[in-house]
């Protein structure tokens, strides 16, 4: 929801997921170079990996398309 | 819950990586950032209160389910699963779905007609002022009560999974809740609600997708739970035709008529803390919109509620047990195996995100209810009965002072609960007796035209005063289960229902009575207020796919779907 020149929500949400999807996709490539000792179950999976990577995607896409000032809602 | 105090000495679960702190920490700054920025938004009474009425179906919608998704839901529903097995899932479908439909297409036309601020207002239009006494009071006393339980959860939560300080907890909660709730007003609390839905789907859906996987998919965890457990937790009706078939030692009639016909509609549809947020749509058909939608992204809870419970069952090696057991083996409870879940699967960065998930709801659940007793606490109480006559500009500031000193009244419950722990039992029985007399009342005053003011006020204080009644009756002889909840074999949850069911029973009998027996309001006063009497815009202009029928038939649809293919 906006109103006048504000901010969209979903522009909020965008960040969200784009700063917590770009962090966990770091730790995760660090982890693949530096496997860690203690690992949790399906490590082997890298699921930090690719769930970093899809909420960095759609956090992106929602800063985009969101963007203050193009009057999205 | 009384599971999560007694545990609160038992070691840490899960320790956090550089990148976790991190991540929970930018939630918070992220959460005060949209307070401060929204302040400039929050000038008028409508603006503080009621969010501008301005609010899309979706936002309306996503806040409506968010402001529900706090407490101990996740964790103690997931709790639940793990006990109870798939049982625990009727209270996301029978249990919201019919009463969120049925708030959507019966009962929103005339909250938003009407144009009430808030459930009491509502029913002060239809019955008068000594109901929106009884109700605003009632309700307030009980919002910051369980504020506090909130608060006092969550910090109890955390100092079990990450070892943090109780004090340290609260302090930072209830700080945050208190600037951005009383900065941005309802507004704040439902951006703020939206964002955290978003960050428990994103922390939590990881981890029934992983469990899946590693349990071979569906069959593959019924196979494992079959063999762990019983082939019956995967069963969500056919173990209830006897109490003691099923481990909730429940009956189909409680899950029917006291959970689904009852409670649930009584909650759905009456409880202010989640109404008040449909109230804020920017028109009649948004306002209907946000219950469907809310309803349509409820059915999918128990992807990350109810399943990780499950596939606790299945995967877990450490054998989870009730609270007394687990506080004399040191051991693992119920109300565990999420963060278990979590642990389990979570690695740095992931884990940051599904703990900032459980604070994120946590804080949802407490800010709906600082919101909701704003609201109610100026404009049903303060403005009602002690200043009448006061500016908009005071009543926004008597709301911004009233946030403050509603999170202040509720970090003082939190300490009291942690002193008294059997208060957070008495206040959560508490709170139920007035949310099943309270659908009564408001379903009769909506579609009835001839109930009155006296048979609305007698109705309800009846309804309250039978359901407290039966409450202390069992408590004093614990014999009278059999009378209350039908079966000497029915378990807490299930003398709930039927104290709801009868409550509300001998609400509509004694409004129905002394309505009778008194003089009715001429129809034109009644306009907007009740069916029959009320014009409810048409939607022929609207296409069908913007229709709510349309909608609520999908989710109609789908609902008995689920139910059928886990029957």
């Amino acid at each position: 929801m906006k109103r006048g020149g504000s901010i969209s929500i979903w522009f909020f949400i965008g960040i969200s997921l784009l700063v917590n999807g770009l962090l966990i996709f770091g730790a995760g490539v660090y982890e693949f170079f530096h496997p860690p000792v203690k690992q949790v179950v399906l490590y082997h999976l890298h699921a930090n990996i690719w769930w970093g990577g899809i909420l960095a995607v759609i956090g992106a896409a929602y800063c985009i398309h969101f963007a203050p000032g193009k009057g999205r809602v | 819950m009384t599971l999560l105090l007694a545990l609160a000495g038992t070691p840490r679960l899960v320790h956090l990586s550089p990148i976790d702190l991190i991540i929970i920490v930018f939630y918070f700054v992220l959460v005060l950032a949209i307070g401060f920025y929204l302040k400039e938004q929050a000038n008028t009474g409508e603006d503080f209160f009621m969010a501008g009425r301005e609010m899309t179906a979706w936002i309306a919608g996503l806040s409506f389910l968010s402001a529900n998704l706090g407490s101990l839901e996740l964790m103690g529903w997931a709790g639940a699963s793990y006990q109870y097995g798939i049982l625990a899932a009727h209270w996301y479908w029978i249990g919201a779905i019919p009463a969120m439909l049925f708030l959507a297409l019966v009962m929103m036309p005339f909250y938003y007609i009407s144009k009430t601020h808030s459930v009491p207002g509502y029913l002060k239009l239809r019955f008068g002022e000594p109901s929106r006494a009884l109700s605003s009071v009632s309700f307030a006393f009980m919002t910051v009560l369980m504020s506090g339980i909130n608060m006092y959860s969550m910090a109890l939560v955390l100092k079990i999974v990450l070892g943090w300080d109780i004090n340290f907890s609260i302090l930072i909660s209830s700080v945050t809740v208190a600037i951005y709730v009383a900065l941005g007003g309802l507004r704040s609390a439902i951006f703020n609600e939206v964002l955290q839905f978003i960050l428990i789907w994103a922390g939590a859906l990881l981890i029934p997708i992983l469990g899946l996987i590693e349990a071979g998919g569906w069959s593959g965890l019924k196979a494992r739970i079959a063999t762990n457990a019983s082939a019956e937790y995967t069963h969500l009706w056919s173990t209830l035709g006897r109490f003691n078939d099923n481990p909730m030692g429940i009956h189909w009639t409680g899950i029917v008529f006291g959970l689904g016909a009852i409670i649930s509609m009584g909650y759905w549809t009456t409880d202010f803390l989640v109404v008040q947020r449909v109230l804020s749509a920017k028109d009649l058909r948004a306002a209907k919109m946000a219950p469907i939608i809310g309803a349509g992204f409820k059915m999918m809870v128990p992807f990350i509620v109810i399943l990780p419970g499950l596939l606790g069952l299945a995967l877990l090696d450490t054998k989870l047990v009730g609270e007394t057991q687990a506080i004399a083996t040191n051991g693992h409870s119920y109300n565990e195996v999420l963060p278990l879940m979590l642990a389990r699967y979570c690695g740095p960065g992931l884990l940051g995100l599904g703990i900032t998930a459980l604070i994120a709801g946590f804080m949802s659940g407490m800010a709906g209810n600082v919101s909701a007793f704003t609201t109610v606490w100026t404009y049903d109480i303060y403005r009602a009965l002690i200043k009448k006559d006061g500016s908009d500009a005071h009543y926004v500031s008597m709301g911004r002072w009233s946030t403050v000193v509603g999170v202040a009244i509720s970090v003082g419950t939190a300490y009291l609960v942690m002193d008294f722990k059997s208060i957070m039992d008495y206040v959560q029985a508490l709170f139920s007796f007035f949310i099943a007399p309270l659908f009564g009342t408001v379903l009769l005053g909506m579609l009835w035209k001839r109930a009155t003011s006296a048979g609305g006020f007698w109705g309800l204080l009846a309804g309250t005063s039978s359901s407290v009644g039966m409450w202390a009756w069992v408590k004093m002889d614990p014999s009278a289960l059999r009378y209350v909840a039908l079966s000497p074999y029915a378990r807490d949850m299930a003398e709930n229902m039927y104290r709801a069911l009868w409550s509300c029973l001998i609400c509509a009998f004694v409004t129905v009575a002394v309505s009778l027996a008194t003089k009715p309001r001429p129809d034109a006063e009644l306009k907007g207020l009740v069916y029959g009497v009320t014009d409810i815009p048409s939607e022929a202009y609207v296409s069908t796919l913007h229709r709510p029928w349309f909608w609520a038939v999908v989710v109609g649809i789908i609902f008995v779907v689920l139910n059928v293919i886990f029957w």
